[in-house]
């Protein structure tokens, strides 16, 4: 007996939609097993992982503090994807937008009233705009792979991260340690109840539903759909590529800088070396898992704020290390690319004697 | 502070506990926490502060129960973890990276009933204390026993971040050799990590191709030593005591002994008698330690003992006058010496190390 994949005559849109369901319950069953084979019980581990988080307020609201720039950056990619540009650098285009907001508090530190946190957000999004525009600048006029472009820029971005918040935007009276000035008052996101949530995460939803909205009903989102499915098709209907291309790259960097500088104006409080435990990244599985649609990347988001907070509890309630989050993220990857074959494959079993017929044929 | 109460009663330290409430949490043990920037297998710093943590188990036994998260990351992720452990009931949080430190402050003004002990770093509360160790005090040491062996008169120094401990640490060492060999000149490679086993490793093999002969780091993995232990050169183990990883090319190591200072602060928790502190203690403490001097000569051993008794018994201060910065003005004249917090905001490098300081 062996499987062999077979193609489908057409799209199984039902397999769209359920492979990312079957690759989580999947996910859920091999953490299980490596539960079990860690000598842990597998139910109070799966437990302690995937239900814990949603036991008390406390750790929803930290759920909903560590989703939101997840889905932030990971609708604007999940447009750029649909489009087939390909933006891997969104970590890069964070940490720019953190940059270019900050300039505020840190340059103009006086400045204390609601016009600072919109001109730190405005000049966040366009921070993010601008380190977007480079790979995108670069395929069109030199036809550069914006894999690699975009890519690499994460490591400029951060370096020059790096050299301001130990030279020139250093606090004055922090003991040389590298870290700007704290902001404070209206040059942090206004916080929603007691917690962490902040008026971010409300920007964030309404920024998804407005680019689902985008998607499904307007004129640009049928461009976006169909220059990234048939090109030739698109020119013919007059659509420009290399326009698409500028625009996937302003919006989907336009929208991780905005995460970038939200994410320094509120759980951070200032600039400092290490501003994202790799968002930019793990928003690129949040887009794929939610099916590149923009509703979808916001339960995408929670499912791998559930595997970050999840890993954590596992570490302090069950004594296991912080790998576990890693592995679990990587396993959920694994079975959705796996399960996303289904959509145009379907799996059959072939008896061996056929395929022994076959071979002395 | 009913379940303090719970706890001092159990212990027989304070009330005579008659009440059933009383007798029925007295088996509740007291819960430790500890957040470390890296992973407990990094055989360097934050093994070392999990090697303290089970000195208090061990110390303790039955009367505390500790935990501990690894790989915390030194942005947004910090507060949630402390908060976390904060959340579930313990009362004592150690946060041992610099990082930790506004993270640590925020939570503790959210639960005043929790006590906190941050590493490194200078802000205090009233429910959070802070410690640190006087590493310079073994780099002077470690200085002079390099100062001795190197033949090429070239040490390679690899580095983490331009922070004072750090720039402190680069200047005692180099006082120190120079106190041996006014020829010695030192190479220095910043690598921007606490713990990068790849670029350690590469910082290594560069400085060691531009003739340095003795390999000295502030990171905190094992990876150069390996390379000196390879190259037949010698080195120095940073953190934790590194022999078994490069028996033939450690010589020594500034380790960095938590276990007393974890043990008495865990302690004054559970006898009712924690403060805020600031505490920074040394050799003469026994916060820094070095290991066994080994791979040198008999003389050189001898020395570096005499310099660490004088060390310890507060006779030898390794920022002594007169010292003077890369441009030849004087810092501290002779008789005198730099005080606390001149090493610790030190961001200016001592005359003859060839190196311009990242600002």
């Amino acid at each position: 007996m062996r499987i062999e994949l077979e193609k489908r005559p057409e799209r199984a849109e039902i397999f769209a939609w359920a492979s990312p369901l079957i690759a989580v319950a999947l996910t859920v069953v091999t953490g299980g097993l490596i539960f079990a084979l860690a000598g842990i019980n597998p139910l109070k581990g799966l437990y302690v992982f995937f239900i814990e988080p949603f036991t008390s307020l406390w750790s929803i609201e930290e759920l909903i503090v560590k989703a939101t720039p997840l889905v932030l950056i990971g609708v604007g990619l999940s447009i750029a994807y649909r489009a087939n540009v390909w933006n891997i650098g969104a970590e890069g285009q964070f940490t720019m937008g953190a940059i270019f907001g900050a300039a505020v508090p840190i340059l103009l530190n006086g400045w204390n009233d609601p016009s600072t946190l919109v001109a730190m957000l405005v000049l966040g999004t366009i921070g993010g705009m601008v380190w977007g525009a480079i790979p995108a600048l670069l395929k069109v006029r030199f036809g550069a792979n914006e894999i690699l472009t975009s890519l690499m820029l994460v490591y400029v971005s951060q370096l020059l991260l790096d050299w301001l918040v130990r030279g020139i935007w250093r606090d004055p009276k922090g003991f040389n340690f590298p870290k700007s000035v704290g902001f404070d008052g209206w040059q942090t996101m206004p916080v929603i109840g007691d917690g962490r949530v902040n008026l971010g995460t409300a920007i964030a939803l309404v920024i998804a539903v407005l680019l689902a909205v985008l998607m499904s009903r307007t004129l640009k989102g049928f461009e976006v759909r169909v220059l990234g499915q048939a090109p030739r098709a698109g020119r013919f209907a007059g659509f420009s590529s290399e326009r698409m291309v500028v625009f996937a790259f302003l919006l989907s960097g336009g929208l991780a800088g905005l995460a970038g500088i939200m994410e320094v104006a509120s759980t951070i409080g200032q600039l400092q070396p290490n501003i994202s435990p790799g968002y930019g990244f793990t928003a690129i599985i949040v887009a794929f898992l939610g099916r590149l649609n923009p509703i979808g990347v916001i339960f995408a988001g929670i499912v791998l704020a559930v595997s970050y907070l999840g890993g954590e509890a596992a570490q302090v309630g069950l004594g296991i290390s912080d790998k576990t989050a890693r592995v679990f993220q990587g396993i959920l990857l694994f079975y959705i690319l796996a399960c996303d074959t289904l959509i145009l494959y379907r799996i059959r079993l072939v008896g061996r004697a056929p395929a022994e017929a076959r071979a002395h044929a | 502070m009913k379940r303090f109460v719970a706890i001092a009663a159990a212990l027989g330290l304070g009330l005579a506990g008659g009440l059933a409430a009383g007798a029925a949490k007295a088996a509740e043990k007291l819960k430790a926490a500890w957040v470390y920037v890296g992973p407990v297998g990094d055989f360097g710093y934050s093994y070392q502060h999990d090697l303290g943590r089970k000195a208090v188990e061990k110390a303790l036994g039955d009367k505390v129960q500790t935990t501990y998260v690894e790989n915390v990351q030194e942005g947004p992720d910090a507060e949630r973890a402390i908060e976390r452990l904060a959340r579930d009931g313990n009362k004592i949080i150690f946060t041992t990276s610099f990082g930790f430190m506004d993270p640590t402050i925020k939570v503790a003004k959210k639960y005043p009933n929790i006590y906190f002990e941050h590493a490194t770093g200078f802000k205090r509360e009233k429910n959070v204390a802070t410690f640190s160790a006087r590493f310079y005090e073994g780099r002077y040491v470690i200085g002079q026993i390099a100062g001795k062996m190197s033949k090429t008169n070239t040490v390679g120094y690899i580095v983490s971040f331009p922070i004072p401990e750090v720039v402190s640490g680069i200047n005692a060492f180099m006082l120190g050799a120079q106190s041996v060999n006014p020829n010695i000149k030192v190479k220095i490679v910043w690598v921007n990590s606490w713990y990068d086993p790849g670029k350690e490793a590469d910082a290594a093999k560069v400085l060691v191709s531009q003739g340095a002969d003795i390999l000295v780091q502030h990171t905190d993995s094992t990876a150069p030593l390996q390379v000196a232990q390879e190259k037949g050169i010698l080195g120095f183990g940073q953190s934790s005591d590194m022999a078994k990883f490069a028996p033939k090319a450690q010589i020594t190591a500034i380790t960095d002994d938590w276990d007393p200072y974890y043990i008495s602060r865990v302690k004054a928790v559970l006898d009712g008698t924690w403060k805020s502190t600031d505490t920074w203690d040394g050799m003469k403490e026994g916060m820094v330690v070095l290991p066994p001097i080994q791979n040198v000569p008999a003389d050189v051993k001898a020395l570096a003992e005499g310099t660490m008794a004088k060390i310890t018994a507060g006779t030898l201060k390794p920022f002594a006058g007169p010292i003077f910065k890369q441009d030849g003005s004087q810092v501290i004249p002779a008789g005198k010496e730099l005080d606390d917090p001149a090493i610790l905001s030190m961001n200016w490098y001592v005359k003859g190390i060839d190196d311009k300081l990242p600002q």
